[in-house]
C-alpha cells in the first residue's frame, strides 16, 4: 500500500470543509434532538393522557426503522406529494427524528431512576409540578442520563455517514466523490478515517470524563 | 396522482422483487448474527481475564468499530482489500465480513458487561465447592449471564438489521436497491413512485424490527426482578 502524501495535502481543503459541515449538521441535529428528547420523555413520565399515546407511537416509528430509509424518504418521496426539503434540512430533520427517540428513551430512564423518597419530599414542601422538574428531578436524571446522553452523541454524529446518501457534501460522500474523480483510493479513504477519528476521539475522551464528573449529584439511592 | 401512484406495487411482481431483496437484506443480517453471537461469547468470556495484555487489543478492536462509522468500514475494505490485496471480495461478502466484525465486538461487550456484573461471591462460591474454571462458567456463570445479555443481545440484533440499509451503498442488490430499480423503470408512468416505493420499505424495515424490541423490552422487564 503506497500513499501519495502531495496529493493527500492538496485535497485537504475539501475535507476541512467536509469536516465541518459534518459537525454543523450534526450539532444542529443533536441539539434539536435533545429538545425532542426533552419534550417527550416529560411527556412519558407525567403520562399526559392522549399525548402519551402520540409519544410512543413517534418512539417505535423511529427507533424501529433504519436513517437511511428515513432520509429516502424526505428527500426522495415527500417532493411527490408537494414537500421539496434541501438535502441539509431533510439530514437534519432526519437526524432529529432518529435522536430524539433515543434520548427521549434515555431521558426517560434518568427521571425514574431519580429516587421516590425526592419526588414525595418535593411535593410535601409544595412544590408545583413546574417546580419539581426544575429543581429537583432534572438536575438528577440528568446524572443518570450522561452515559446514555453521550453514547447517543456519538452515535448521532456516527449517523451523519449516512448523510452521504442524499447528497450532502460532508465527510463521507466527499471521500466518495475525490475517489470518483481521481482514484486514488487509499488516501481517500485514510483521510476519511482521520476525519472520523479528529472528531471522535476528543468527544470520547471528553464525554467519559463528564461521566465520572457528574456523578456527585445522585442522591438518595 | 397519489391514488394511482399505490399501484405501483402491483404492477407485475413488484412486490415479489422487493420480499425477494428484504431476503438478501435478512440474509446478510442473520449470518452475521449468528457469527457475532458464536464468536462473541468466545471473544466476552476470554475479555473477562484480569490480565491487561489480554484485554487491550480486545479493548483497540472494540473501540475501532464503535469509533468508526459502519458506512466508513464498509468503503474501507470494499475498496482497500480487493485493491491491495489482489482479493476479489463481492459487496456481500464484503457486508457479511464488516458486520460480523461490528457485531462480534458489540456482543462480546454485551457479554463481558453480563459476567463482570455478577455478584463476587458467586465466583468465590463456586472456587469454593471446588469447581475448575471451565465448570465455573458452564454451570454457574454462563447460566446467569445469558438473562442478563439477551435484551441487549436482541437490541444489538434490531440495530444490526436497521444498519443493513448501508449495503446498498457499496452496492448490494438488497432491498433499497430493488426499490430504486422499480422507481427508475416506473418513473414516466408513475412519478410518485418513490414515495410509496420507500414508503413500503420503510413499513417493511418497521415490521420486521418492531417486535423484535418489543419482545426484547418484555424479557428485560420480566426478568428484572
Amino acid at each position: 500500500m503506497t500513499f501519495d502524501w502531495q496529493y493527500m495535502i492538496d485535497v485537504l481543503p475539501h475535507y476541512k470543509t467536509a469536516l465541518w459541515l459534518t459537525l454543523k449538521l450534526a450539532f444542529i441535529g443533536i441539539v434539536f434532538a435533545i429538545l425532542v428528547g426533552l419534550i417527550c420523555s416529560i411527556i412519558q413520565y407525567f403520562k399526559i393522557k392522549a399525548l402519551s399515546n402520540i409519544v410512543q407511537v413517534y418512539l417505535e416509528i423511529a427507533r424501529n426503522t433504519p436513517l437511511l430509509i428515513q432520509l429516502f424518504f424526505l428527500y426522495y418521496g415527500l417532493p411527490k406529494v408537494g414537500i421539496t426539503l434541501s438535502g441539509e434540512v431533510c439530514g437534519i430533520i432526519g437526524l432529529t427524528f432518529l435522536g430524539g427517540s433515543y434520548m427521549a428513551e434515555v431521558f426517560r430512564s434518568g427521571m425514574e431512576a431519580v429516587a421516590k423518597s425526592q419526588v414525595e419530599t418535593g411535593k410535601a414542601i409544595g412544590l408545583s409540578n413546574l417546580q419539581l422538574m426544575r429543581y429537583v428531578i432534572i438536575p438528577q436524571a440528568f446524572s443518570y442520563s450522561v452515559p446514555g446522553f453521550s453514547a447517543n452523541c456519538i452515535f448521532l454524529l456516527k449517523e451523519t455517514s449516512v448523510f452521504s446518501g442524499i447528497a450532502i457534501l460532508e465527510l463521507t460522500n466527499t471521500t466518495k466523490n475525490l475517489m470518483g474523480i481521481f482514484y486514488k483510493t487509499n488516501e481517500a479513504l485514510f483521510m476519511l478515517v482521520v476525519g472520523y477519528l479528529i472528531i471522535l476521539l476528543p468527544l470520547t475522551i471528553f464525554l467519559t470524563w463528564l461521566e465520572r464528573r457528574v456523578r456527585h449529584a445522585e442522591f438518595g439511592n | 396522482m397519489l391514488n394511482s401512484g399505490i399501484s405501483i406495487l402491483f404492477e407485475g411482481i413488484n412486490l415479489q422483487r422487493l420480499l425477494l431483496g428484504l431476503l438478501v437484506t435478512l440474509r446478510v443480517a442473520s449470518i452475521a448474527v449468528v457469527i457475532s453471537i458464536v464468536v462473541g461469547i468466545i471473544i466476552g468470556v476470554i475479555r473477562t481475564s484480569k490480565n491487561k495484555l489480554v484485554q487491550l487489543p480486545f479493548r483497540i478492536y472494540l473501540e475501532l468499530f464503535r469509533i468508526i462509522p459502519i458506512l466508513v468500514w464498509l468503503f474501507v475494505i470494499y475498496y482497500i482489500v480487493p485493491a491491495n490485496f489482489d482479493i476479489n471480495l463481492s459487496s456481500e461478502v464484503v457486508a457479511l465480513i464488516v458486520f460480523s466484525l461490528w457485531g462480534t465486538a458489540e456482543m462480546s461487550d454485551i457479554v463481558r458487561g453480563a459476567i463482570i456484573s455478577l455478584p463476587k461471591h458467586q465466583v468465590e462460591s463456586s472456587k469454593a465447592l471446588g469447581l475448575s474454571p471451565v465448570q465455573m462458567y458452564r454451570y454457574v456463570l454462563i447460566p446467569q449471564a445469558t438473562k442478563r445479555s439477551i435484551p441487549p443481545m436482541i437490541n444489538l440484533i434490531t440495530r444490526m438489521i436497521k444498519t443493513t440499509a448501508l449495503l446498498t451503498m457499496i452496492g448490494v442488490i438488497e432491498v433499497i436497491k430493488v426499490g430504486q430499480q422499480i422507481i427508475e423503470v416506473n418513473n414516466l408512468e408513475y412519478p410518485s413512485a418513490s414515495f410509496w416505493i420507500y414508503g413500503i420499505i420503510f413499513l417493511m424495515y418497521f415490521c420486521i424490527c418492531f417486535p423484535l424490541s418489543r419482545f426484547s423490552r418484555k424479557l428485560e422487564r420480566k426478568w428484572a426482578t
